[in-house]
């Protein structure tokens, strides 16, 4: 599904946050990233969203090589990866209501007559209400924003889901839920998975197989498919 | 530890009753905390936990007087059995309480932290305003209450933004334990950081309160207050549901609570099931008690009558009367 070779990304060509890094994504399996705060995992889930166009390496998303990146990738290959991020505050637009900002991606890819079917059912489907659904994002819980963001990034049907810490502002029965959703979505789509995290516990739970950022530290099962060629870039400050 | 945590006398923090009303547009009210009661001896430290909106932040605002101008708080927060933090006022709130008798970690710490000043120059402003230290004594004094929160003499010169996040949250615990305040209050000290970063965080804490300290934490980490409480307050929709000693509510008998319960239920180290739907508005809560509609053992009484907060529970099953698994029983029916 999502096959990532050897990827040099970063914000400054001369000191790249990632180094040479492989990433496997089978079809339909669901990957755990794990790895400690300030270590890259981020930025490669940005590239693997299409979000970031990589210094070096190639990727690949359904046998299909990714060209033509500008800053982003291609909006055609972009609308096959859906991505939520671990702060619904940073990335849902304020001025949209919960129903306008799941909406928006249907809109802007000229499937406007999907619009009310396609929103119901997502807003069924991660449990917001009718109510909320006109509500804007300072008017709802960091845990009901969220589930908006999921719905959003679902409302395209991906192929490929990235969860870069989704949870991480979350409280135990929210990242429940959320997970359980996930995995619905999965179960009748056959989408794919790359989520990204700190939570060992948790990705491990979730995921059918997860790696390791650091391999020195793998303590169970093969070293996993990330290969730190030119070795990761230490955090900026030792901690 | 447990000579201090025997002496429950005077408590550091006793809160009886309180709650915060916000008075919105058109003259709704919402109630974010109602009747809240507990108290925080020396030494010891509860955790207060609940998922997010459920009203932990806003009582912890209280506590500090740092609300925004349509709240209105009543009961009453008497910090050292004298001062009572809800009526002082704020001149006597900045002058003798913030800094002073409580020192707050806040939930983010890049935040908190002022962008444009190293931590060295930080800590040294806050030694002169909270302490004697004075002119020549001020470098040292840094360093001493740097390495009190054990961050590292090399990186005072840093500027919060080339900071990793535990080394800011280890500048903002230096911050908040220069005044050598008795009562220490953690807002969700531990959010955004990882695994590791969080054990570090906590363990740091609860050493600052084996040295004596009492310590308020709030978090919805429950890995995290398993770690470091001493006992265990749950919120749900405003309200303390449940409070318990947190080795028997994350060991042996477990909480009593259908929503602590579910809470603890929903990690992935268990069952990792959640719990259905979601909490109630604050602005509309329920005549009967909050949790109902979510809640497996429910019956008429639950919608119609608020459960009474008695010995640390406000439920009307408790775990005696209940019958062993109400889901499984409502699913054959």
């Amino acid at each position: 599904m999502l096959e990532l070779t050897r990827i040099t990304a970063g914000y400054d060509r001369r000191d790249p946050v990632v180094r040479d890094v492989s990433l496997h994504v089978g079809a339909g399996e669901a990957v755990g990233l794990l790895g400690p705060s300030g270590c890259g995992k981020s930025t490669l889930a940005k590239v693997a969203a299409l979000l970031h166009r990589p210094d070096a390496g190639t990727m690949t998303l359904d046998g299909t090589v990714i060209r033509g990146w500008r800053h982003r990738a291609p909006r055609e290959q972009r609308t096959a990866v859906g991505v939520v991020f671990q702060q619904p505050r940073l990335s849902a637009d304020p001025r949209l209501s919960l129903r306008e900002l799941i909406a928006q991606p249907l809109r802007s890819t000229g499937r406007r007559r999907d619009v009310p079917e396609r929103v119901a059912e997502l807003a069924r489907s991660v449990g917001l209400s009718d109510e909320l659904l006109d509500r804007r994002p300072h008017a709802v819980s960091d845990g009901q924003l969220q589930r908006a963001c999921l719905a959003r990034a679902l409302v395209l049907r991906p192929r490929l889901l990235i969860c870069d810490e989704m949870t991480a502002m979350l409280d135990a029965s929210t990242t429940a839920a959320l997970v359980a959703v996930v995995e619905r979505y999965r179960a009748a789509s056959g989408a794919a998975l790359l989520a990204v995290g700190h939570d060992r516990v948790l990705l491990e739970r979730w995921c059918d197989r997860t790696v390791r950022w650091d391999e020195r530290e793998t303590e169970k099962g093969p070293a996993g498919p990330v290969t730190a060629g030119g070795g990761l870039r230490p955090p900026a400050a030792p901690r | 530890m447990t000579d201090a945590r025997e002496n429950t006398a005077v408590p550091v923090l006793d809160v009886q009753n309180l709650s915060v009303r916000f008075r919105m547009r058109g003259g709704r009210d919402i109630a974010a905390v109602t009747d809240a009661r507990f108290s925080v001896a020396p030494g010891e430290c509860l955790a207060l936990v609940g998922e997010s909106g459920c009203g932990k932040s806003v009582l912890a605002s209280a506590l500090l007087g740092l609300l925004p101008a349509n709240a209105r708080t009543t009961g009453s927060a008497l910090l050292g059995g004298d001062t009572d933090l809800l009526t002082i006022g704020e001149r006597a709130l900045a002058r003798t309480v913030r800094g002073r008798r409580i020192g707050l970690v806040p939930q983010s710490p890049a935040a908190h932290l002022t962008p444009v000043r190293t931590v060295r120059a930080q800590l040294e402003e806050s030694l002169r305003e909270l302490t004697r230290a004075r002119g020549s004594e001020l470098p040292k004094a840094a360093v001493a209450a740097a390495a009190r929160a054990s961050f590292p003499e090399g990186h005072l010169d840093r500027y919060p933004h080339e900071l990793s996040g535990g080394l800011a949250q280890r500048a903002a615990t230096a911050l908040a334990l220069i005044g050598d305040a008795p009562l220490l209050l953690a807002d969700e000290p531990t959010t955004g950081l990882d695994r590791d970063l969080v054990e570090r965080t906590v363990d740091e804490l609860r050493r600052h309160t084996d040295e004596g300290r009492a310590l308020l934490i709030i978090t919805h980490d429950l890995a995290a207050a398993e770690r470091i409480a001493d006992r265990v307050a749950v919120m749900y929709a405003g309200r303390i549901v449940e409070i318990a000693d947190a080795e028997a509510f994350f060991g042996g008998p477990g909480p009593r609570h259908p929503y602590a319960k579910g809470l603890l239920d929903a990690l992935p180290e268990r069952e990792f099931t959640p719990i259905p739907g979601m909490p109630p508005e604050l602005g509309a809560l329920p005549e009967g008690c909050a949790f109902a509609d979510r809640c497996a053992y429910a019956d008429a009484r639950c919608t119609g009558e608020r459960p009474a907060f008695t010995a640390g529970l406000a439920c009307h099953h408790p775990p005696t009367g209940r019958a062993s698994s109400p889901s499984k029983e409502s699913a054959d029916a």
